[in-house]
């Protein structure tokens, strides 16, 4: 705890307020049921109620609490987007550190699957498989983790490579080590920092990217809440002069700032830099 | 003191070229601002060369940089004064601090193949100084590099600067560095370890050219080094350093005849010949035995060709030559990490499967390795616990208290105490590191333990402590050493028997007596001859003895 605090405290303001913002939002999507006023899919109201004191940011196409559903959709999109990213570092990490111990074939059939992969634009090769597939959530979790793992697996390996080559591997290698141990106590201590750092940066990509497909009407379907979606829903109120539509969009860039503000003090700290005063 | 040169009116002479007064560097580390240099005073005039002697953290390559009024990053100069020939450096400002650095004073770095840039012509990065700088046109400079080039002797004088640097060999690298710092005729000039990366054979070329360069262009220079033996061959005068302060400064001869401090001694003392006496063993049956082996990497050529090599149990058998000479290689076939193309390895009279993955955990366990730089051999993310412990549990199955137990035995018998079983790599010395790492290996109770260069990386003082110790654990474990060096007198002090590799052929072998002393080997001769001694005059005598260039058999 001590030490949490140290290190909050050390941080640049940018990365406070980034910590700051991501604790606000975890509180926030955690205890969801208690905080929102309303259910997620309840309908109380008329639809497109201005803002009041009943209904604090008014009600949406439905006639659905507006806050509530920002309070829930916090929960649903940031829930997903941390479950697909750790999938996504699970598969990439594993198959990258596994590519640069062995190298050789195994590399090279690695290294060009992810290739083919990288080489279509994501959110049509996302598009593609959903509209083949159909719209389950476990299909889109499924699909954007594996997207994503290509580029988690380019860092893994690459970090790896260089952990790889030095002679405590050799070491563990000669000892008769099994490739598992290899990867789990050899490697992935010593690149665990620019990984973490990743792990913020991917998070923000495939949050956006959930976002966007949901706004596109592939990802989350109704009635279920999440900040895409609602955006999509009562687009036509920004017609209306009425920033309503704008607030799960803003929500979604303050996670992102937030998020990337945290992530680049780590990369900063992680390359191992001095700031000269 | 002063070196005796008729060149210059003495009026100039007298006057020193540059006074360091009081100097006071500190350094940015996790515990704040240290101060690393502390309170330093020196004094160079022109035509005299000052070796700047010390361990690793001595702030010798620090001093040498503050000559240049240059502070690294995380460093800074706090106090003192700076004077080079009437200008205050430490007050300087940047810009005219940068017109004096490559014209009037340059610097020779460590590792020549990391200072050139790799993209650029040898050439063209010679001229880039002088034409930068605008002392000469680029015509002109190039016609200096290739004048300079002759006058060093380089092979090819005229076409060696259209090369690229990976197309010359590493000590020509470094010579070619040499005549870059040369290239707008400088007043001082800093070099910092020109020749610990390079063979001896090699070394003796790059000092040859500095001596050479210096009395012949009357310029002064710093010597910065660890190696009392060659800046002896250098240096008018010497100062020895240690934690940043000033430990002695005199003559160089005074230093080498008759040194005042304790410290100044231990050094001398390190760097001298130890002869071992050879313990002796009832069983001395044949551990391991390398028939006619042949390897290389990939589709390349053979680096190893037919190498038969035998080693008796309880002995040290010591495999010397310089870089290239496939001493490493051989190394890897023996822990299988390279499957040889030709030959077989025996153990205790068994076959050795050739690769790795063949092996059974007890040939494994059998075997183990030292390496030459223990901050990459010990994961920086492992406490020595674990490190020391793995192979316990791995291959002898120990746990709980009984593997505690047995790790503080094993720390105890490398001369560490318990307290360090929870300490990072990063929280110990090289020394220590090392330690460690022959922890590792004793850990596993292996027959015979291989050493790649395991005191190359080490201050003089600490190799030798780690040797004392490799020497005691032989005698009280009856431990088999297969000792990788380069370093002759390293060999000379540890051997019972001698191989020496050139060019991946085995040029001679047998016990250390029969290959140190003569009739030589005419490469043994070569390489024995490039080591310096710790005399005044051992290069010139060296040099006049040999004529220029190689002659390996």
């Amino acid at each position: 705890m001590y030490k949490l605090k140290t290190i909050f405290f050390s941080a640049p303001w940018s990365a406070k307020f980034g910590m700051v913002v991501i604790l606000l939002f975890s509180i926030v999507s955690i205890f969801a049921p208690f905080i929102a006023p309303y259910g997620e899919t309840e309908i109380i109201g008329k639809s497109y109620e201005l803002w009041s004191d009943k209904h604090f940011l008014g009600t949406d196409n439905l006639g659905r609490d507006m806050l509530s559903r920002l309070i829930f959709g916090a929960r649903n999109t940031i829930g997903m987007a941390l479950l697909t990213t750790f999938l996504a570092f699970l598969i990439g990490s594993i198959t990258g550190m596994i590519a640069a111990v062995i190298g050789g074939w195994i590399d090279q059939i690695f290294g060009r699957i992810v290739d083919v992969l990288m080489s279509i634009p994501s959110l049509i090769f996302a598009l593609l498989i959903l509209s083949f597939f159909g719209t389950s959530i476990t299909y889109l979790i499924g699909t954007i983790a594996i997207l994503e793992a290509t580029r988690v697996f380019r860092l893994a390996r690459a970090t790896g490579m260089n952990v790889a080559v030095m002679d405590f591997v050799e070491v563990a290698k000669l000892r008769g080590e099994k490739l598992g141990w290899i990867i789990r106590k050899e490697i992935l201590p010593n690149i665990a920092a620019p990984l973490l750092a990743e792990f913020g940066l991917r998070f923000c990509f495939v949050f956006l990217f959930i976002s966007a497909l949901s706004f596109l009407g592939l990802g989350i379907q109704p009635p279920t809440a999440d900040w895409g979606s609602m955006v999509r829903e009562n687009a036509t109120l920004i017609s209306y002069d009425d920033i309503t539509p704008l607030l799960p969009a803003g929500a979604i860039a303050l996670l992102t700032v937030a998020t990337n503000f945290v992530v680049d003090w780590m990369l900063h700290k992680s390359s191992g830099l001095k700031d000269v005063s | 003191m002063l070196v005796e040169t008729n060149k210059i009116d003495n009026e100039q002479l007298n006057r020193p070229l540059l006074e360091v007064k009081g100097l006071r560097i500190e350094g940015l580390s996790e515990k704040g601002w240290q101060e690393i240099v502390r309170g330093v005073n020196l004094q160079l005039k022109r035509g005299e060369i000052l070796g700047l002697i010390g361990e690793s953290g001595a702030g010798k390559s620090t001093i040498g940089l503050a000559a240049m009024g240059f502070a690294r990053d995380g460093c800074r100069i706090t106090a003192g004064e700076i004077i080079f020939d009437g200008i205050e450096l430490s007050s300087a400002p940047e810009n005219e601090k940068r017109k004096l650095r490559g014209t009037r004073i340059s610097y020779v770095a460590q590792s020549a193949a990391a200072a050139f840039n790799p993209a650029h012509r040898l050439l063209d990065q010679f001229a880039e100084g002088p034409v930068d700088h605008g002392v000469m046109s680029r015509t002109k400079a190039k016609e200096k590099g290739r004048a300079l080039y002759r006058s060093l002797d380089l092979p090819d004088p005229e076409n060696i600067g259209e090369r690229w640097p990976h197309q010359v060999s590493g000590g020509q690298l470094q010579r070619m560095m040499v005549a870059m710092a040369m290239s707008c005729s400088p007043d001082l000039i800093i070099f910092d370890e020109p020749t610990t990366a390079l063979d001896v054979t090699t070394q003796i070329e790059v000092l040859k050219t500095i001596k050479e360069i210096v009395t012949d262009s009357n310029v002064a220079a710093l010597y910065i080094t660890h190696d009392l033996a060659v800046v002896a061959q250098l240096a008018d005068q010497l100062m020895v350093l240690r934690y940043g302060n000033l430990v002695e400064v005199n003559s160089t001869g005074q230093i080498l005849e008759a040194p005042k401090e304790d410290y100044t001694r231990a050094l001398l003392d390190a760097r001298t010949r130890h002869e071992k006496t050879t313990a002796q063993f009832k069983d001395s049956s044949t551990l391991l035995s390398i028939d006619s082996v042949t390897a290389g990497y990939g589709k390349g050529p053979d680096v190893l060709q037919e190498v038969s090599v035998s080693v008796e149990r309880g002995r040290t058998v010591a495999v010397v030559g310089e870089s290239g000479s496939g001493k490493s290689t051989l190394a890897r076939v023996i822990t299988g990490l390279l499957p040889p193309r030709s030959g077989e390895i025996l153990f205790q009279g068994e076959l050795l499967p050739h690769a790795l993955a063949q092996r059974t955990k007890q040939q494994l366990r059998k075997a183990q390795m030292i390496y030459q730089l223990p901050d990459v051999a010990l994961n920086p993310r492992q406490r020595v616990r674990d490190i020391v412990g793995r192979p316990l549990s791995f291959y002898l199955g120990l746990r709980g208290k009984e593997r505690e137990r047995r790790i503080i035995e094993l720390l105890e018998q490398i001369e560490l105490s318990e307290t360090y079983i929870n300490r990072l790599p990063d929280e110990l010395s090289g020394g220590e590191k090392q330690r460690i790492c022959i922890a590792r290996a004793l850990a596993a109770e292996p027959e015979l333990i291989i050493c790649d260069e395991v005191t190359s990386a080490l201050d003089t003082i600490v190799a030798k402590a780690i040797l004392d110790l490799l020497q005691r654990l032989q005698y009280e474990l009856q431990l088999t050493y297969l000792f990788i060096s380069h370093d002759i007198d390293t060999v000379a002090s540890i051997a019972d028997r001698v191989v020496v590799l050139y060019a991946g052929r085995v040029a001679e072998q047998g016990s250390k007596s029969a290959v140190f002393q003569p009739p030589f080997h005419p490469y043994t001769r070569l390489l024995l001859s490039s080591v310096p001694e710790m005399k005044l005059d051992w290069l010139e005598k060296t040099l006049s003895t040999r004529s220029t260039g190689r002659n390996c058999p």
